[in-house]
């Protein structure tokens, strides 16, 4: 198996008082062909990381290898074989789509004919539009056709669906997986885990500078021990609401968490639990308010690791 | 390009063209940048042309101070149009005369028999003259004769007008302007924007990416210069006394030293702000003291060495010497030494210290 990217034990330390450890050994390898995700709340270490392997900054201490070769040998043999998208790049705006694509392209030895680009991500009516004229989808669009338009063997994607709308996010996840079809490799960062889930075929979670999880996102979800999430809430005006281990001992519950006045239970069987729990809410004269079973995401993954929600709510990120 | 143009070893533009292109297409796209480039310097040639237009100087004011036998005095001066002649008592006419309302007073003493009394202030360059030809005129009008002939030729050359010593001042302003302006603001707003770092990422070569902004900036002043150089020669009459290739010269070498300079002033910078406090930091010296508008002769002497090694200096200096005097290059090689190695130093500063992410 060809690796695409290998990082052994990268450290990045920023200089501050106190100093910030923001990645704090970290090893991935992740093989060519391959989608791979690195999950993880606003802070994780995710864009540190990313730049770190895109030799756009340098590693404390650590070791990095991208398709076999070294940022300090070969530099520009690596770059003319990977396409970047970064967090965030407002790129010229009163360039045309177009414009932009064809001064790109003019970087790379070889590379990809921008019209053809331009079409593969949808842009071809935008074609002479300036970028400041485009949607926030389409800017995002252009952002990763700038990275395609170098014909890359591997991808680097930084939060590419962030802030978008969810049919925008639909459209770059189809253009994400078209690119992963040819047989090539991305590695993209993200905080939403439906987009991990749906795109990546492993995912490494990442937590205060670490890997904590690392797997497919079924085997991670195996993982809980559960597969199912039963969560309801009681009626409000009960003035001291049951403590979540309360409902531990109901039948299949592997484990359960209390928030915002709703009760999370891990699940392996829901058949077997929801009529255990509407005895015993009915039992101690409590009321159901709502119930909904769903299947365990990567989210539920992350709770059950940390105790925090990994989705932090809209229009609330950095 | 057409659909079946293969997907790879598509045509590929030089990546510098390509820069150079997408350079010029965000200038002349951005109304407010062509306004201050081009817009900017002319206006300033307007009125300064016009306020400091050469005419002779058409009357002085002379306060007479009341008193007996003023009449004769009043009487010899009034008739010559260049005086406009005032009657004030002694405390009014000393105020007059130090706010600078009159330019001359006179005290007639014994009723003129006594000789006049002048007061002005040698300062000011009106009143020395207004003295010297108000005595010449109550001279003769005493019935001095003058004792040897003398005829008057009255010139007004191009060459030698304001005008003429502005407009190398100002082209070497907009040359100043451009390198700074032009270059530093585009650069940090470029860092701002994260697309420095987005270049980076790819293949491209750093020395294409500010060797693409120096020549874009080159080709931007080329039609600055030739536009001042019209106008200044239509509405104006400025003439170049000299070589159109030496002046050719020296604007291109102006416009790479201040490209260097500009490329050193946004090279760490990271907010627009910055990066204007240290344009202004550059600027506003050789603004003052480069002579745009006046000669730097008016400056004392210690401080001359000073005003010699500012880039700017040289700069307007070489360009006055060849459209006033019609001087060569060849006599201007230590002007031109100067601004080649304010360009070339601060250029490899620049390359060395740029921060790309």
């Amino acid at each position: 198996m060809t690796l695409a990217i290998r990082s052994s034990n990268l450290v990045k330390t920023y200089r501050a008082k106190p100093p910030v450890e923001a990645v704090r050994g970290i090893d991935l390898e992740v093989e060519e062909g391959e989608c791979f995700g690195v999950l993880g709340p606003n802070g994780a270490g995710k864009t540190t990381t990313i730049e770190i392997l895109e030799g756009l900054l340098p590693a404390t201490s650590g070791d990095v290898e991208i398709l076999g070769l070294r940022w300090n040998r070969d530099a520009m043999a690596i770059r003319e074989q990977i396409g970047i998208s970064l967090q965030e790049t407002r790129l010229a705006d009163k360039v045309s789509v177009l414009e932009t694509l064809t001064l790109f392209r003019s970087f790379y030895r070889d590379g990809i004919d921008p019209e053809a680009v331009m079409r593969s991500v949808s842009l071809e009516e935008k074609s002479r539009a300036w970028v400041k004229k485009l949607s926030g989808g389409q800017k995002q669009r252009l952002a990763v056709a700038t990275a395609l338009v170098g014909d890359p063997k591997l991808l680097f994607l930084d939060e590419p669906t962030t802030g978008l709308d969810p049919s925008s996010r639909r459209q770059l996840w189809d253009i994400i997986a078209g690119f992963r079809e040819q047989g090539r490799t991305v590695l993209l960062t993200t905080h939403y885990m439906e987009e991990a889930e749906r795109l990546c075929d492993r995912v490494a979670i990442l937590d205060g500078g670490k890997v904590i999880a690392l797997g497919t996102p079924p085997q991670l979800i195996a993982g809980l021990g559960a597969e199912h999430i039963v969560e309801f809430a009681i009626d409000s005006g009960v003035s001291d609401p049951p403590l979540a281990e309360h409902w531990n001992d109901l039948p299949a519950v592997t484990g359960s968490t209390y928030e915002d006045g709703s009760y999370r239970l891990s699940v392996s069987h829901p058949h077997l639990v929801i009529p255990a729990l509407i005895d015993r809410l009915e039992g101690s004269g409590l009321r159901m308010a709502s119930l909904t079973t769903r299947h365990a995401s990567l989210d539920d993954v992350f709770v059950s690791l940390t105790g925090r929600q990994l989705e932090e709510p809209e229009g609330d990120h950095e | 390009m057409s659909e079946a143009t293969p997907a790879r070893l598509a045509d590929r533009q030089h990546p510098l063209i390509a820069l150079v292109n997408a350079r010029l297409r965000e200038f002349i796209r951005e109304p407010a940048a062509i306004f201050w480039v081009y817009g900017f310097p002319l206006l300033m040639m307007v009125a300064l042309g016009v306020a400091f237009r050469d005419r002779p100087v058409d009357q002085f004011t002379v306060v007479v101070q009341k008193g007996a036998g003023v009449e004769k005095l009043v009487d010899a001066l009034q008739p010559d149009e260049r005086f406009r002649v005032e009657l004030y008592d002694q405390a009014e006419s000393r105020r007059r005369l130090r706010t600078g309302k009159t330019d001359l007073v006179i005290v007639a003493q014994d009723g003129g028999s006594g000789g006049y009394d002048f007061y002005f202030d040698p300062t000011r360059p009106g009143s020395s003259l207004a003295r010297s030809m108000a005595n010449d005129v109550l001279q003769r009008a005493a019935g001095r004769d003058d004792v040897v002939a003398s005829r008057i030729h009255e010139t007004s050359e191009p060459g030698g007008r304001y005008i003429d010593f502005l407009v190398p001042g100002l082209l070497g302003m907009g040359l100043m302007g451009g390198g700074l302006w032009g270059l530093g603001f585009a650069i940090v707003d470029m860092r701002l924007r994260k697309l420095l770092k987005r270049y980076v990422a790819t293949p491209m070569k750093r020395s294409h990416f500010l060797a693409a902004l120096g020549i874009s900036r080159l080709v931007f002043t080329i039609p600055e210069i030739l536009v001042l150089l019209a106008f200044a020669h239509f509405f104006f009459g400025v003439v170049n006394h000299g070589s159109y290739l030496a002046l050719g010269v020296l604007v291109v070498l102006g416009a790479f030293c201040f490209t260097g300079i500009g490329l050193l002033v946004g090279s760490r910078a990271e907010t627009l702000e910055t990066a204007s406090g240290l344009m202004n930091l550059v600027m506003l010296p050789m603004w003052i003291l480069s002579g745009i508008f006046f000669s730097v002769d008016r400056f004392p002497e210690a401080i001359q060495p000073i005003i010699m090694a500012l880039p700017l200096t040289p700069v307007i200096d070489s360009m006055r010497q060849v459209m006033l005097e019609g001087v060569s290059l060849s006599a201007l090689g230590m002007e031109i030494a100067i601004v080649a190695a304010w360009g070339a130093i601060t250029f490899v500063l620049a390359l060395r210290w740029f921060r790309w992410t």
